[in-house]
């Protein structure tokens, strides 16, 4: 336990070390993401109408809807585009999850500071996007289970803007790069451990192509 | 209180402090022990009840703050049956007064029993019950989840949405059957809202980045929420449909989880200032962002503010999560339980809130004054995110 407790502590140290942060560091102002292209049934831009969803009787009764028996014991539906190798599209661009797999980058823990070990994969990206102006970028941000859940969704956010801040800073156009936030919904290990969480507290880049 | 045990959190503080060098007050973390219980549970007999009217009237009333026991001990005698309709009749046993005596037709046995269960709280105590309230909630199984609601104690559970994608942070409308929640069937974090009644679903919020962690005013009039639209994560508000967006905060932090006084003026959100996580407090209609003194714990986070107004609950991260309860002015926080993401019944003494059993999560309720835990109906999944409907 007490061991547990010494990392959070010994973390933040790092974070501070690493990344030469001080406490008192007035940061640059944030840079916006791009706004939407597609037009939307709703505030901001996005694809698509909504289908509807489930009615709910007045007394919330049996016999309407599912129950959550049902989804159990059914399949876990794939169309939605979470199939592993599906063609998947992110606001009109072609989603590729393998050309930058290998530049996954790892973070502290409760921390969204761009590490200088993790400083050489994040370049790689930024020189395939230099080579390949057509070519968009996706930043997933993710978080271990050390977190409350809106907490991390949050946390996961702020790791893909610092990533993207990252690569604006190494010459790449803002408008290119798009962020999205997991929080602790998809974690890559399952385990309840440090093992498993170093592993979990990261930034994935998915290369966005134009659809052919 | 055990130094040993807490001592490297004291350390994590003065590492914290050291780091951040002069013209900051040195700060000592200190953690208070559980919280003792506030209110004996009143003691209450059941007499002539089985089966499944018995189980329902044992739960309802556990989680507002009775104890039941052998009539010798009890304070309050309730009398009645359940054949094919559910009778009650509520003696005070010291006066001998006879508080009510009454028979329940319609619906189900088990509702029934939860409208007996609410006329003796509302009898006992002068307040309203909360037995036949609902909840919303998010159930993961695998890699989707999808929004639930059921009634409180987690019976009767119906799936909401199925989007096959993940779902997030479910809010009620006030006095309304609609919600407002996070999907990401369409690729990113929006946030949509759903009318119960008709199935009708729309986009509210869809901008570029994170939409995520909807709150609806108490007058249904206006959503907060976070989107990271501008590059950082932070508190906007809007009308109801979604017009009017305005943005509260400028912060370079991650804000999460706004909550509404019940006067609709303030907004309470999780945040970081300094270096710490803090819980701070901004006029809905835009000004300055204030620390809210959180007392005795640390990396508050989750905060739900209480329907009378008096209390904010949230959620510590420590030596666990652990449910957390600070008067809404600020002020010395109580731990009540390991456990996160406390919603406020109607009743502003029980909370909802989400357990971590054996890597599983659970639903389990909490009445705050006497400190009785009771799990919510267990579900297959992953339960997490309870919002309660008032």
């Amino acid at each position: 336990m007490k061991r547990f407790l010494l990392v959070p502590g010994l973390a933040v140290a790092a974070a501070l070390i690493l990344g030469g942060v001080g406490c008192k560091k007035t940061p640059k102002s944030p840079t916006p993401l791009p706004a939407r292209t597609v037009k939307a049934p709703g505030p901001g831009a996005g694809p698509g109408p909504l289908t509807p969803g489930a009615t709910v009787p007045s007394d919330l009764g049996p016999g309407a809807v599912t129950r959550p028996g049902d989804v159990t014991s059914e399949p876990l539906r794939t169309e939605e585009g979470f199939a592993q190798g599906a063609l998947e599209t992110f606001e009109g661009m072609i989603m590729d999850t393998n050309t930058l797999a290998f530049a996954t980058v790892y973070f502290d823990f409760d921390s969204s500071v761009v590490k200088t070990s993790e400083h050489d994969k994040a370049n790689a990206v930024a020189e395939h996007l230099k080579l390949k102006p057509d070519h968009k970028l996706l930043i997933d941000g993710h978080c271990d289970e050390r977190g409350t859940e809106e907490y991390n969704r949050a946390l996961g956010e702020r790791r893909a803007l610092a990533l993207r801040e990252y690569l604006i800073g190494r010459g790449i156009g803002g408008e290119r790069i798009r962020t999205r936030s997991w929080g602790e919904d998809r974690p890559v290990d399952p385990g309840h451990n440090e093992e498993a969480w170093a592993k979990n507290r990261r930034g994935e880049f998915i290369l966005l192509l134009p659809p052919r | 209180m055990n130094m040993r045990l807490f001592s490297p959190l004291t350390l994590w503080a003065a590492l914290v402090a050291a780091w951040c060098g002069p013209g900051r007050a040195a700060e000592t973390i200190r953690i208070t022990e559980y919280a003792a219980a506030t209110q004996k549970p009143i003691p209450i007999a059941l007499v002539g009840y089985s089966g499944e009217v018995e189980q329902v009237l044992r739960f309802d009333l556990y989680v507002v703050g009775f104890t039941v026991v052998e009539e010798a001990a009890a304070q309050f005698t309730l009398r009645g049956g359940n054949g094919s309709e559910v009778e009650g009749r509520l003696t005070d046993n010291l006066s001998r007064a006879v508080k009510f005596a009454r028979t329940y037709r319609g619906g189900s046995l088990r509702s029934q029993a939860h409208a007996l269960a609410d006329d003796v709280v509302e009898a006992v105590t002068g307040q309203k019950g909360i037995a036949r309230t609902k909840i919303a909630f998010k159930l993961v199984t695998g890699q989707t989840s999808e929004i639930y609601v059921a009634d409180y104690d987690g019976h009767g559970a119906l799936a909401v949405t199925r989007d096959g994608s993940v779902v997030a942070a479910p809010a009620w409308v006030p006095g309304q059957r609609r919600l407002y929640y996070v999907t990401y069937k369409f690729g990113n974090a929006d946030i949509v809202w759903h009318d119960l009644s008709t199935g009708t679903r729309q986009i509210f919020a869809r901008y570029a980045g994170s939409n995520i962690t909807p709150a609806v005013s108490p007058d249904g009039r206006r959503v907060a929420m976070i989107l990271s639209k501008g590059g950082s994560p932070d508190l906007y508000v809007a009308d109801a449909d979604g017009k009017n967006l305005r943005q509260l905060t400028h912060t370079r932090e991650d804000e999460s989880s706004p909550t509404w006084s019940p006067d609709g003026r303030t907004i309470c959100v999780a945040t970081r200032m300094g270096g710490r996580r803090v819980l701070a407090t901004i006029p809905a209609s835009g000004g300055t962002l204030k620390p809210l003194p959180v007392v005795g714990v640390a990396n508050p986070s989750e905060p739900d503010w209480s329907p009378d107004g008096k209390w904010i609950a949230f959620t510590a991260q420590m030596r666990n999560f652990e449910i957390c309860v600070v008067p809404a002015g600020g002020g010395e926080a109580k731990l009540y339980t390991a456990g996160e993401d406390p919603t406020w019944a109607p009743n502003s003494r029980t909370l909802m809130f989400t357990r971590r059993v054996n890597g599983r999560r659970v639903l389990s309720l909490l009445d705050v004054p006497t400190k009785q835990i009771k799990d919510a109906a267990q579900l297959s999944g992953n339960c997490s995110q309870p919002a309660w409907a008032r």
